[in-house]
């Protein structure tokens, strides 16, 4: 049977985030809880989290999650990042024994910081250099994968129910100010522990709910800008596009919301001139960047997170708000779940753009 | 001597329903039909006939119809009776032989063998009559800086493009080659349908330029008919390479079809032949295409996308590669069964590539070297359908260009006999009395149902897949499998096997 990522695998899931815009620390539990409640949105074949403000004492260097099939890839993938990166910090990732979570790779974290000379020889920018790093560790070594590598922010990930995964992470002794978590039902998978989600580039973390049928549009076409889908998922296009329109394009969030979750021209139509000029033109500018099909994606990026949907909501996302933490879930049940008494619960139209941040960030745009 | 030739095809009367009203005889600028005076019935000369339908159409008793003769030379699988035929005309004549419209042999057509996706419980089929469903796409380049003004807003620094609210348009056939009424219905279609025609390369007649904003004008090696108002009026400029149906050879438009209308929009004298050159003598190269693609904008004022219309050869990835890096807006590819009103029949049935296998290369090639949105991918010959239109999509056009399905439309039967100039339908002549045949209110009207039609099939394909716009499926190769291909043609088209999971 092939390897995920030699196919293409399309799945239905659940999804979490949740964020304390004060910047207030929460532990890995809450979004555990939460994941809890939609058990039956997953089937035991793929489960995630990303937290954002965990390494607060290293949050200078490159987080490095990596999963290992064996010593020699390991040994093949230090010899690289040695190469360079400086590891400022190494060590096997600790994880507790769980009896429905098995078969799990080495999995091992480094907290790296470009070699200097090595990066202003590459004339690249920083974080294309990094990401460059990534991909090549990710497309030529055999057995290795770098399943995180943003700066105090981590992914944790693995095949298995999401709640199991993250007691398997031992994430109630991680704080961060902000949580996505994903529970993944794949139509098919050999369970290859890189497949799960949530998939991550740099400090960008996507889990998504949904099957695009734009996939091979938007594919073939971010290829084009030096991406490798790798993975075959949408998770992995979707976080590319985002890559590429921010990063590298310099478009802002929600901007780039308005490419991938364009408003029908009949919509643009009735809009105020310089609005409908603007999203006009982005959707000239970038069409294949266009996603169709059912999605809920939330983007988590250092000091926010963003719910974007699809442009006709095939895909339920619910958000809410409790002072200064907001909450995203496909189902209200695993909001309440964490807090019952909420300020606020609504379901953002199919299209809409919800971004929470970090009130020192910019706070809410809406 | 001249070799007695048996006709291909036999007018059947029946003469209990003919009531000799002589319509078919008037209809039949072949001169096929007559009357009896002396039995009182119709006669019908078989080796005249063009197989056109116009009198099976027309016949108001339905008393006629065209059967295929069964008078044959010895049976012969290798020298069959068309073979054998075109030499006897070319021992009797010494001439070139000559065929309209596109390429009838049986080749392979890779359409047929591509099957398309739908939806099923993973994710939605949506209903086009409930949702919307996005057939407009904008033709150009889209590669663009991002620059914002003081205010931090995106500034529009996209090169000219084209709007088209369907991804079908109407292809290149000059005024000269086919009428003023065919002309007048193909732009009114345009406007309508939110689309655009093409002039071709014998000029547009001064009655069309209200049309400009629906119009791309071409210009060929003849340079028929081009001037500043000309190229201003046009919403798109068109430099005519090559044509699928007769690739690496010029055009040649005979003097009897000059008429006074026809010289004035060409530019040139009544009655002298029109001679396109098979190379633009100021082109020799991938070098020279820019200069005049460069020359063309700079005399518009860079307001209009420049398209560069190629056939599909052999190395049609390279020579797309070189135009995509021209400064051209759009790359139109002919594939080599589209149509033409006159061409060598062997150039037109034996040079040139399927549209589908340099479409699937040509796009593929654009990626692979990052140039992709320099350019906008239209393809033609021959597209026949809307679900050809939706693969074509799906390999990675743009859109299409439609030239023998809008002639059917207006009533062309495809007798391929454009070039003998006497069209029954008054579409390929400029015989007034035939002309006028072409009503273009209804003819129009027509065009409009047609692609009007596609456009609904199209929207119901998609919606099928889940796709809500038409950008969504270009280049989405997933969309589509092969049946009854090899490996190497699934290769080159980059589409997998039915049955193959995603």
């Amino acid at each position: 049977m092939l390897k995920e990522g030699q196919f293409r695998n399309p799945s239905g899931c659940a999804v979490a985030g949740v964020i304390d815009r004060s910047g207030g620390k929460m532990s890995g539990q809450g979004m555990i809880d939460a994941i809890a409640v939609m058990h039956d949105r997953s089937n035991g074949l793929g489960g995630g989290f990303a937290g954002y403000g965990i390494y607060p004492h290293y949050s200078e260097f490159y987080a490095f999650h990596l999963f290992y099939d064996g010593k020699s890839a390991q040994t093949e993938a230090e010899t690289f990042i040695t190469r360079h990166f400086e590891i400022v910090y190494s060590s096997e990732i600790q994880t507790r024994k769980i009896p429905t979570v098995t078969d799990e790779p080495l999995i091992f974290r480094y907290f790296l910081a470009p070699l200097p000379q090595k990066l202003s020889r590459s004339h690249l920018d920083e974080r294309e250099y990094v990401a460059r790093c990534v991909n090549r560790i990710n497309a030529r070594i055999d057995g290795a994968y770098v399943f995180s590598s943003g700066k105090n922010m981590g992914i944790f990930k693995g095949v298995g129910y999401p709640e199991d995964i993250g007691r398997f992470y031992r994430l109630e002794e991680y704080e961060g100010y902000a949580w996505t978590c994903h529970g993944r039902y794949p139509t098919n998978t050999p369970g290859w522990w890189g497949g799960a989600h949530p998939f991550g580039l740099l400090d960008f973390s996507v889990v998504h709910n949904g099957e695009i049928s734009s996939y091979d549009a938007n594919r073939r076409y971010i290829e084009m800008f030096g991406y490798k889908c790798t993975l075959h998922t949408d998770t992995e296009v979707i976080t590319y596009i985002i890559d590429y329109l921010v990063r590298r394009r310099g478009l802002t969030l929600e901007e780039a919301a308005h490419v991938i979750a364009a408003s029908f021209w009949s919509t643009i139509s009735g809009k105020e001139p310089a609005a409908r000029e603007q999203e006009t033109l982005l959707r000239r500018m970038f069409p294949s960047l266009l996603v169709t099909g059912p999605f809920s994606v939330i983007l988590g990026y250092t000091g926010g997170l963003m719910v974007i949907g699809d442009r006709l909501k095939l895909r339920s996302a619910v958000c809410a708000q409790k002072g200064d933490v907001a909450y995203i879930a496909s189902e209200e049940s695993a909001i309440r779940r964490i807090e019952p008494d909420l300020d606020r619960v609504w379901s953002p139209a199919g299209g809409e753009l919800v971004i929470f941040e970090l009130y020192d960030r910019g706070g809410l745009a809406q | 001597m001249n070799m007695y030739i048996p006709p291909e095809y036999e007018v059947v009367r029946d003469t209990e329903r003919c009531i000799a009203c002589r319509v078919c005889e008037r209809q039949c600028a072949n001169e096929v039909h007559s009357f009896d005076a002396d039995t009182g019935k119709m006669t019908a000369d078989g080796a005249k006939c063009v197989n056109c339908h116009r009198c099976v159409c027309l016949c108001p008793t339905h008393a006629l119809k065209i059967v295929k003769s069964d008078d044959t030379y010895k049976l012969n699988a290798n020298w069959d009776n068309q073979t054998i035929n075109e030499i006897y005309k070319q021992a009797n004549s010494g001439g070139i032989l000559l065929s309209s419209m596109g390429n009838p042999k049986p080749y392979p057509i890779f359409w047929d063998k591509l099957l398309v996706n739908a939806s099923q419980v993973t994710n939605p089929p949506i209903d086009p009559l409930r949702e919307p469903m996005e057939t407009r796409l904008w033709l150009g380049k889209r590669a663009a800086s991002i620059e914002r003004d003081e205010k931090g807003r995106l500034k529009n620094t996209l090169a000219p493009q084209l709007k088209l609210e369907v991804p079908v348009m109407f292809s290149a056939m000059s005024y000269g080659s086919i009428s003023y009424n065919a002309h007048e219905a193909l732009a009114r279609a345009a406007q309508e349908l939110g689309t655009y025609y093409n002039t071709g390369e014998g000029g547009l007649h001064r009655d069309f330029y209200k049309y400009g904003k629906n119009t791309i004008v071409q210009v060929a090696s003849g340079r028929f008919g081009v001037f500043k108002d000309y190229l201003e009026g046009a919403a798109a400029i068109e430099i005519k390479m090559g044509q699928g149906a007769k690739p690496g050879i010029g055009g040649h438009l005979p003097g009897a079809k000059i008429s006074e209308d026809v010289s004035q929009t060409r530019m040139i004298p009544q009655g002298a032949d029109a001679i396109s050159p098979a190379p633009h003598h100021d082109i020799y190269s991938i070098e020279d295409l820019r200069q005049l693609v460069m020359s063309l904008k700079e005399a518009t004022n860079y307001e209009k996308p420049v398209i560069v219309k190629v056939a599909a050869v052999h190395n049609a990835p390279a020579i797309a590669s070189g135009i995509a890096r021209s400064g051209a807006d759009i790359i139109a590819i002919d594939g080599f069964r589209g149509g033409t009103g006159a061409a060598p029949t062997r150039i037109r049935d034996n040079v040139g590539i399927p549209i589908e296998l340099a479409l699937a290369q040509i796009d593929q090639r654009l990626r692979e070297e990052g140039i992709r949105d320099e350019v906008s991918l239209v393809v033609g010959g021959s597209i026949r359908s809307s679900a050809d239109v939706v693969k074509a999509i799906a390999l990675g056009a743009d859109a299409c260009y439609i030239g023998t399905a809008a002639l059917l439309a207006l009533g062309c039967h495809l007798c391929r006999s454009c070039h003998a100039g006497k069209c029954n339908w008054g579409i390929a002549t400029q015989q007034p009395d035939l002309v006028k045949r072409l009503n273009p209110d209804i003819g129009y009207k027509r065009l409009v149902n047609l692609v009007g039609a596609w456009k609904h099939e199209i929207q119901e394909m998609m919606g099928g897949m889940g796709i809500n716009s038409i950008e969504a499926l270009r280049g989405n190769r997933l969309m589509l499998r092969g049946v009854g291909l090899t490996e190497r043609e699934l290769e080159l088209l980059g589409v997998r096997y039915a049955g193959e999971n995603m």
